[in-house]
Formats: structure tokens, C-alpha cells, sequence
């Protein structure tokens, strides 16, 4: 498989006036072409921000871009002006978001906000652009397109506008789709619908999708590698079934364990004790350590690195190293 | 949505009553309507004939039909000032109040916008800081004393523009300017305020996700956005714009209605004091419609309301 | 094993390039960055205590008005007309503004004027406030044809422009000061009521009224418990609005000789004289009235805007 996106040494810090919050502190990952990468972590983890980056859709300031790279078909995306920048977004790389009901603008219709991608990036005129917009809108399963195409968002459904922004997204054939929390807000059996569409598509036109979710359900429908984070850091990252079955990070196992399980007695669910330490305030060495069950005395001194467990599964962890593989 | 534009015309003729039925009871309660209508040296016997075409024999209620119906026929009485129609004199005069009030309404609009939008992409800069300054001063001076400062600065001393009459566009200049600052400095604030409430919106971070340039996204996104909601605040202003215009015009010595009402007020001229108050009122409920009606065309959440 | 030498191999052309921010160009939209927004933040502060202080300064003097006015506003000298301010060569003490056409004292017609302006500010909106607040909540609380009725007569209210509606008053009733604060007060009670009455609406439905009901208080107990106070925020900032409003009403109505009878000091009577006299380049008589009211309702102003954004905070800019 190709190479499509590497991401290498990602920082990208926030100065707000309480300090500087390190939203994104040393990540590296890569996505190949055609495979669905999952990157999960609680809230304020850096995963949106890890993402909204690689489209320079972070305001700086009070962002900053401290280093890092991200290599995609051959140039640094996060060097890109203004202008190229532009051209990669809603062309060859587009992203949804969590929030169908105000992601779209109200007071353009559902054809217009779909055809500016056409147009901009097609150079179609708008009468073209249109037609396209009803292609996308079938393809995304949504009956009677040509009716919808000139309807407003207010007029459809949370699951319907997740589709057209999926329609939107996908309109110009990107090489890759970012996801971030596309379910989170919508109905359980309209998730399912949602994700089947997602993957029915990624195999149409062979595209990379980069699932962001805090839904550990979510990560086992669809992804194939799953990278987990933690205080903007990568804790351990791992094809799938490794991550479900063999997971060697503590913070891992634990998010595991505090999941219900259907028809399985588990007794009380484990939560992780304590909670997420502020971001400008983080303690020293291992992030985890505090609320960490197999925390050690090194814990507290170092910040552990990612190393390779075995091929393709690697984790951050100086506990992890002592039991290997 | 043809039941809201049918709820907003009712309501805009329950209004016109109750003015006309105000009117109409002032005229009793100053005294004996018809010698208030008819010129002081006016014979009892054409005192009589009015009365009596003026049905003030009637009863109350067809009285005020009848009035009404005169209203509607155009007839409000004499001005016994002038010696016309008092509706005639009002509306001649219509045109020249209309030119200050269009004149100041493009001045407020063209101006507001860009800088409004400027000073909101430019938030903490010095150029948002001097516009914020400036649309406070605008708010705070009374428009009657903005004029007088404006005659005595470019006509008095600098000598460059005409500080009375109407004629050329020169003339237009003052008067129009004097009466748009507040409107202006108004208009700056809400746009501004508008504008950047709606760049927080998720859908501007989706149209930058689609590659659109920040210029389309501030003037195709997030104005449309921010213009609907000013579009009601902005046409009740313009509306009020037909009666506030009688101070300038009295600054400014410009033959428009205003300035006769002011005339009549002083020497009690009540025909055109009450053809004054019905036309601007008419007009004024008029705008009122137009803006609600064109503000269901431009917010699509409106219009598909059941 | 590190991730980094594993991708080594890949292109590594891409050396890490010192990364310097683009500058915001013409249409972008500026983010504040920390320090900047401590500035702002500093320097607004000290405008709006600044602001604060010279409205106290203000009020003091109107109040004490007597005392710090130098001559008697309605003293008319004959032999000073027109003289100019203080600082002019042909400037006479203790006329340090000049005085008009009648020989009065500018500077203490503004003083006094400014007690008008005062005066009507304050009670005009203080009485709408009462009438549109009580009228509000009741129309808001019992609901049903009281509540239609109320809120008629505030859309036929609002439904004209309030210089109109003082204007045709004023026409009416004659001029006289508490005749126009009681016009002014009328023409201004309708926003009041609208505003009291949505506030009542969606607080109403709250869970706390239901079980205050349930728990048996009296209908007057949850009206002024809940309702009033709750009402008190918007109201305020109503207020803050409406008394500029007020006050430039005031001058205006006087200016047009149509507000407070001749025989007391107004800033607009005071402009308006000094109109009469304009082209004889005698400016002061104009100028400095106008100034001072500006002054005081830019004040006001300032304070107001200051109230607004504390009682009401938007959310701030999330990152």
C-alpha cells in the first residue's frame, strides 16, 4: 500500500493568558492509502487540533506551530501558503465535523454549499455544479435529490445534513476524508446508517479516511489501525485487533475496561481514577503516571518514548517495555 | 408564510386607526373641531355649511367614519395659513423630505458596511479601536447639533459647502451627513457585533474546510448571515429617518415637510399639523411592511414556517 | 526501535524549515493573541472608570448647581451680549464661556441645563420603567386576554417613531417640563413591557416557578421572588440605552421650542439660540452647549456598554 500522509514530530502550542497550553506535543503518525485510521482519547486530548492542523485550520495566533511536518504527496502541508493550502482543502483532503445542525449555513441552499467545492475546484459553472450536487446527493442516499438539492439545512434531519456534508466532502474525490466525532451527535441506529455509508464510499473511491471519536465502539466498526492519545501525545498506536486484544498501554487497557460489555457480567465498571491534568500544567515525566494502576519510580522522571513492541505496534510506556511482547 | 405577511398588514392598519383615532379626538378635545378647520374669519354660515359636510351633526362614531372617508378622499381640511388643502401642501413637499432621507439612508448604509466588517476582521487594532471611538462619538451628539457644528466648520468658516436651501447636490451634502452620523455610527456597531458573533459559527469552519478564500467567507458566509437580522433594526431606523428629519430641515432651512409642520405648529394651523402626522405615520407603517415582508424573502427559516 | 528511524527511508527532504507565521493579510479575520487582549482589556477598564468618574463629576455639579455656577442662568446683561469666551482677547470674567444674544452666561446655562437634562433622564425613564415593568409582568404572568390587550397597545406603540409620538404630544399639551417627562415616559414604556413580558415568558417555564407553585406560594410571592428579579438584568440594560435616548430627546423637543417653557435653562434652548445668532461667527453660544451634552451622554454611553457586556457575556472566543 502507499504512503499517503506522515506526520512527524507534530507541536503545535496555544498561549492563551493562563499559559501556554501544549495541545499537541510530539506526534507521529501515518496514514496509507486506502486504510481507515482511528485516532481515539478523552476530550481535549489533541486529536481535533492534531487534525484541524494538517488543513491549517488552526488560528495563529494564539496557536503556533512549534514543529513538525506533515509530508503529503510530496510537500509539507503545514509550509503550505496560503493559496495551496486552499487548493488541498475540500479537494484532496476534506474533513466533517461533529455538529451537522450548525455546520451548515442556513441561508444557502443544500445545492449551492455543495456545488462551491465543484466550482472552486472544478471549474465547473454553476448549473454544472449543481447537477454534480444532485450526483452526491444520491450517492450519499438521499432520497428524492433533485427536490433536496434546493432545500435549506433547516429542512432536513441531523442524520440527512451529516450526509450532505459527507456528499460535501467527498465531492471532489479527495485522497483522503478527516472525520472528527461525525456520529457523536446523532441517534445510535442513525451512527450505524452513517458509518455504513462511510465505508461503503471509502471503497468506491479508494480513500483514506482519518476517523477521529472518543467511541470505542465506533474505532472496532471501522477502522484498521488505531492510534490512541493522551494529553496531546500518542500513548500507543497498533493495527486494530492488536489494540482491542494485546493492549500494552495502561491508559489503554483501562479505556477498555471501562466500556460495558453486551452479555458480559462484568461486575462494576472501572473508571480511571483521578482526571485529565491541565495542559499547562502537566506533571512531570510520564503524563499518565498519576492515575496510572502499574506506575513505577522512573514514571515520575522520564516521559517515555514510543518504541516498538513488536512490528507495527507501538507504545509509550516504561512499564510495557519490562513485560515485552 | 402568506398568513404572517396578512398578520402584518392587519396590524399595520390597526395602527393607522388608532393614529387617525387619535387625531381625530384631539381635534374634539381642542375645542369645536370645525372652527379649529376653518380660517378664524371664516362667516357662521360657512361654519355651519362645513359642519354640516363634515357631518358633525352625527353621531361620534360617523363622524369618524366620515372623517375617515374624507381622509381617504384626500380631504383634510384647509390651511388657513396657506389658504390650500392642507394634504395638498403636505405632499407637495413630500419630495423634498423624501431626497434627504434617501440621500441620508445610502450615505448610513454605504459607509457602515465596509467599515463595520473592517473594524470586525480587525478586532483590537487600532483601526477597530478609532471606528469604535468614532460611532460613540456618532450616538452620543444630538444630530441637530451636528448640523449647526457642520454649518459653522464648512460653511461659516471653510466656506465650502451651502448651509441652506436645496438645489444642487452641494446643498444635499450637510443636512445629509449631519442626519446619518447617529444612524451610521449605529449601524457600524451592530454590523460589527454581528459579524463577529457569526465567525464563531461552525459553518464558517466548514466553508474554510472547503478551500474558500477568507474573502468569500466574510462577505458570502458570515454577511448574509449577519445582514438579516440588521435588515429589521436598519428599515425601523430608515422608517423614524421621515419624522427625525425635522430638525435638520429646520437647521438647514430645507423646504421639505418637516419644516412646514414645524411652521403650522406655531401658528396652529391644524389641518396640516394633522395631514403631517397621517402621511408620516402612513409612510412610516408603510416602510414598517416592506421591511418585514423582504425580511421573510432573505431568512429561509422564515419562509418554510408553517 | 524508534518510529523515526523506521521512516527514515521515506523522503526526508522536508527538513524541518524554521516556521514563521503568515502575516494576517487584508481580508483575514485577526485573532487576538494573549497580550493583546490585556491591553485591550486594561485600557477599556480605565475608559470605563474615567467615564464613571466624569458622570459623578457631572451629577455633583448639576446637583450643586447653585453653587458652581458662576452667574445666574436667566440673568439677562445687556451690556455683555455676545461676548466671547474667556480665553479671547474681548473676553470678560466671569463669563468663561461666553454669553448670547441676551447677554446670559453660557457657561451657566449649560450647568443648569445639564440639571434639566439630568432630570428628565432619570425620571422619564425611571417612570416608563415602572409602568412597562409592572405592565410586563403582569401581562406575561396571567397571560389570556390581558396579556393580548397589553401587547397590542405596545406593537401600535412601537410601531412609531418616538419623536413623533412626543412631538404630536408636546403639540397637544403645550410645552411645561413635568409635561414632558410625563410624555417622554409614556412614549417609553412599551420596550419595557415587551422586554419584562419575554423574560417572564421563558423564565415562567422553568422548573423553579412549577415547584414554587407546587409549594403553594401566592401568585404576587412568584411574580416579584422570580420574575421581578430576574427582569432586573435586561431592564437595566434597557435603561442604560433608553436614558441617552431621553436626554437627546429632551434638546432636541427644546431645541424646537417645543420641550421646556423659555424660562428654564435647556441645553437645546440654549442651542438654539446660539443658532439664531450663527452667522455673526458666534459660535460659542452653539458650540459648548452641544459639547457638554455630548459629553454627558457619551458618558452614559460608555457606562452602558460597559453594563451590557458585564450582565450579559457572550461566550468568548473558543480555540
Amino acid at each position: 500500500m502507499d504512503r499517503l500522509l506522515t506526520v512527524r514530530d507534530l507541536k503545535i502550542y496555544f498561549h492563551i493568558l493562563a499559559g501556554t497550553v501544549r495541545a499537541v506535543d510530539g506526534v507521529d503518525f501515518h496514514i496509507d492509502q486506502g486504510e481507515t485510521v482511528g485516532v481515539v482519547g478523552e476530550s481535549g486530548c489533541g486529536k481535533s487540533v492534531t487534525a484541524m492542523a494538517l488543513l491549517q485550520l488552526i488560528p495563529m495566533p494564539p496557536g503556533e506551530l512549534v514543529g513538525g511536518t506533515a509530508e503529503f504527496e510530496g510537500m509539507d502541508l503545514l509550509r503550505f501558503g496560503s493559496d495551496q493550502i486552499r487548493k488541498v482543502r475540500g479537494n484532496r483532503i476534506s474533513m466533517i465535523f461533529q455538529e451537522p445542525m450548525t455546520s451548515l449555513n442556513p441561508v444557502f441552499t443544500i445545492g449551492n454549499q455543495i456545488g462551491e467545492a465543484i466550482e472552486l475546484h472544478q471549474g465547473l459553472n454553476p448549473r454544472q455544479a449543481e447537477e454534480k450536487a444532485v450526483e452526491m446527493l444520491d450517492l450519499v442516499g438521499i432520497p428524492d435529490p433533485r427536490r433536496r438539492v434546493k432545500e435549506y439545512p433547516h429542512q432536513l434531519s441531523g442524520g440527512m445534513r451529516q450526509r450532505v456534508m459527507i456528499g460535501m466532502a467527498l465531492s471532489c474525490n479527495p485522497a483522503l476524508l478527516i472525520a472528527d466525532e461525525p456520529t457523536t451527535a446523532l441517534d445510535v441506529t442513525v451512527q450505524a446508517q452513517i458509518l455504513e455509508l462511510m465505508l461503503d464510499l471509502q471503497k468506491k473511491i479508494n480513500m483514506s479516511i482519518l476517523m477521529i471519536t472518543h467511541n470505542l465502539g465506533v474505532i472496532a466498526e471501522v477502522a484498521n489501525r488505531v492510534i490512541v492519545m493522551y494529553c496531546g501525545k500518542i500513548v500507543e498506536s497498533a493495527d486494530v485487533h492488536s489494540i482491542f486484544h494485546q493492549p500494552m498501554h495502561p491508559y489503554t487497557r483501562q479505556l477498555l475496561a471501562s466500556v460495558p460489555h453486551l452479555g458480559v457480567d462484568q461486575g462494576r465498571l472501572q473508571e480511571i481514577p483521578g482526571a485529565v491534568p491541565n495542559l499547562y500544567n502537566l506533571p512531570p515525566g510520564c503524563d499518565f503516571h498519576p492515575r496510572c494502576a502499574e506506575a513505577a519510580e522512573s514514571c515520575q522522571r522520564r516521559r517515555p518514548e514510543l518504541n516498538a513492541m513488536k512490528p507495527g505496534h507501538w507504545v509509550a510506556c516504561h512499564r510495557a517495555a519490562g513485560r515485552g511482547a | 408564510m402568506g398568513l404572517y405577511i396578512f398578520r402584518r398588514v392587519y396590524q399595520a392598519l390597526l395602527v393607522f386607526l388608532v393614529v387617525s383615532g387619535i387625531v381625530f379626538s384631539i381635534l374634539h378635545i381642542s375645542g369645536d373641531p370645525v372652527a379649529l378647520l376653518m380660517p378664524p374669519e371664516a362667516t357662521p354660515d360657512q361654519v355651519e355649511e362645513m359642519r354640516r359636510t363634515l357631518g358633525l351633526d352625527k353621531p361620534l362614531l360617523v363622524q369618524y367614519g366620515l372623517f375617515l372617508k374624507n381622509a381617504a378622499q384626500g380631504n383634510l381640511g384647509v390651511s388657513y395659513h396657506h389658504g390650500q388643502p392642507a394634504l395638498k401642501l403636505v405632499l407637495e413637499r413630500l419630495p423634498a423630505s423624501l431626497e434627504l432621507v434617501v440621500a441620508t439612508i445610502l450615505i448610513s448604509l454605504i459607509l457602515a458596511l465596509p467599515i463595520g466588517v473592517l473594524a470586525a476582521s480587525k478586532r483590537g487594532t487600532s483601526i477597530d479601536r478609532a471606528s469604535l471611538l468614532g460611532s460613540l462619538i456618532g450616538i452620543s451628539a444630538p444630530p441637530f447639533w451636528i448640523g449647526i457644528a457642520f454649518i459653522l466648520i464648512f460653511s461659516v468658516e471653510l466656506q465650502w459647502l451651502p448651509s441652506s436651501g436645496r438645489g444642487t447636490w452641494a446643498h444635499l451634502v450637510l443636512p445629509a451627513t449631519s442626519l446619518a452620523l447617529y444612524r451610521l455610527a449605529l449601524f457600524i456597531r451592530l454590523i460589527r457585533a454581528g459579524m463577529l458573533d457569526v465567525m464563531t459559527m461552525d459553518f464558517i469552519r466548514t466553508a474554510r474546510s472547503k478551500g474558500v478564500s477568507e474573502k468569500k467567507v466574510i462577505y458570502k458566509h458570515a454577511l448574509k448571515n449577519t445582514l438579516i437580522p440588521f435588515v429589521t433594526i436598519a428599515g425601523i431606523q430608515m422608517g423614524s429617518l421621515l419624522a427625525g428629519a425635522i430638525v435638520t430641515e429646520k437647521v438647514f432651512a430645507w423646504p421639505g415637510m418637516g419644516r412646514l409642520f414645524l411652521e403650522s405648529i406655531g401658528v396652529m394651523d391644524f389641518p396640516v399639523i394633522i395631514a403631517w402626522t397621517l402621511v408620516t405615520a402612513t409612510i412610516f407603517l408603510a416602510m414598517n411592511l416592506a421591511v418585514d415582508i423582504l425580511y421573510v424573502y432573505l431568512d429561509p427559516r422564515i419562509r418554510h414556517e408553517k | 526501535m524508534s518510529i523515526h528511524s523506521a521512516s527514515a527511508n521515506t523522503a526526508s527532504h522536508l527538513a524541518e524549515a524554521p516556521y514563521s507565521p503568515p502575516r494576517a493579510r487584508f481580508w483575514g479575520f485577526e485573532y487576538i493573541p494573549a497580550e493583546r487582549q490585556l491591553l485591550h482589556s486594561f485600557l477599556s477598564n480605565w475608559l470605563v472608570l474615567g467615564a464613571l468618574a466624569m458622570l459623578i463629576l457631572l451629577v455633583f455639579i448639576a446637583v450643586f448647581a447653585h453653587w458652581v455656577a458662576p452667574v445666574d442662568p436667566l440673568e439677562q446683561t445687556l451690556k455683555a451680549r455676545l461676548t466671547p469666551p474667556i480665553w479671547n482677547e474681548r473676553g470678560i470674567s466671569p463669563y468663561y464661556l461666553g454669553t448670547d444674544r441676551l447677554g446670559r452666561d453660557v457657561l451657566s446655562n449649560i450647568i443648569y441645563g445639564l440639571r434639566i437634562s439630568l432630570l428628565v433622564g432619570f425620571f422619564a425613564v425611571g417612570i416608563s420603567m415602572i409602568i412597562g415593568l409592572t405592565l410586563g409582568l403582569t401581562a406575561g404572568y396571567k397571560r389570556g386576554f390581558w396579556e393580548t390587550f397589553i401587547m397590542r397597545a405596545v406593537d401600535v406603540q412601537l410601531s412609531l417613531p418616538l419623536i413623533m409620538v412626543a412631538l404630536c404630544f408636546m403639540v397637544i399639551f403645550g410645552q411645561g417640563l413635568w409635561k414632558m417627562i410625563i410624555v417622554l415616559a409614556i412614549a417609553g414604556w412599551a420596550e419595557y413591557a415587551r422586554t419584562v413580558r419575554g423574560t417572564v415568558l421563558s423564565i415562567r417555564e422553568k422548573e423553579y416557578v412549577e415547584s414554587a407553585h407546587a409549594l403553594g406560594f401566592g401568585p404576587w410571592t412568584i411574580m416579584v421572588k422570580y420574575l421581578l428579579i430576574n427582569s432586573i438584568t435586561p431592564v437595566l440594560v434597557l435603561s442604560a440605552v433608553q436614558v441617552p435616548r431621553v436626554i437627546i430627546l429632551e434638546a432636541t423637543l427644546s431645541f424646537l421650542g417645543l420641550g421646556v417653557p423659555v424660562t428654564t435653562p435647556s441645553i437645546g434652548l440654549a442651542i438654539a439660540r446660539g443658532y439664531q445668532v450663527l452667522f455673526s461667527g458666534s459660535w460659542w453660544a452653539s458650540i459648548f452647549p452641544g459639547l457638554a451634552l455630548m459629553l454627558l451622554v457619551a458618558c452614559i454611553n460608555i457606562v452602558a456598554d460597559w453594563l451590557r457586556d458585564a450582565l450579559e457575556p457572550r461566550s468568548r472566543e473558543q480555540v
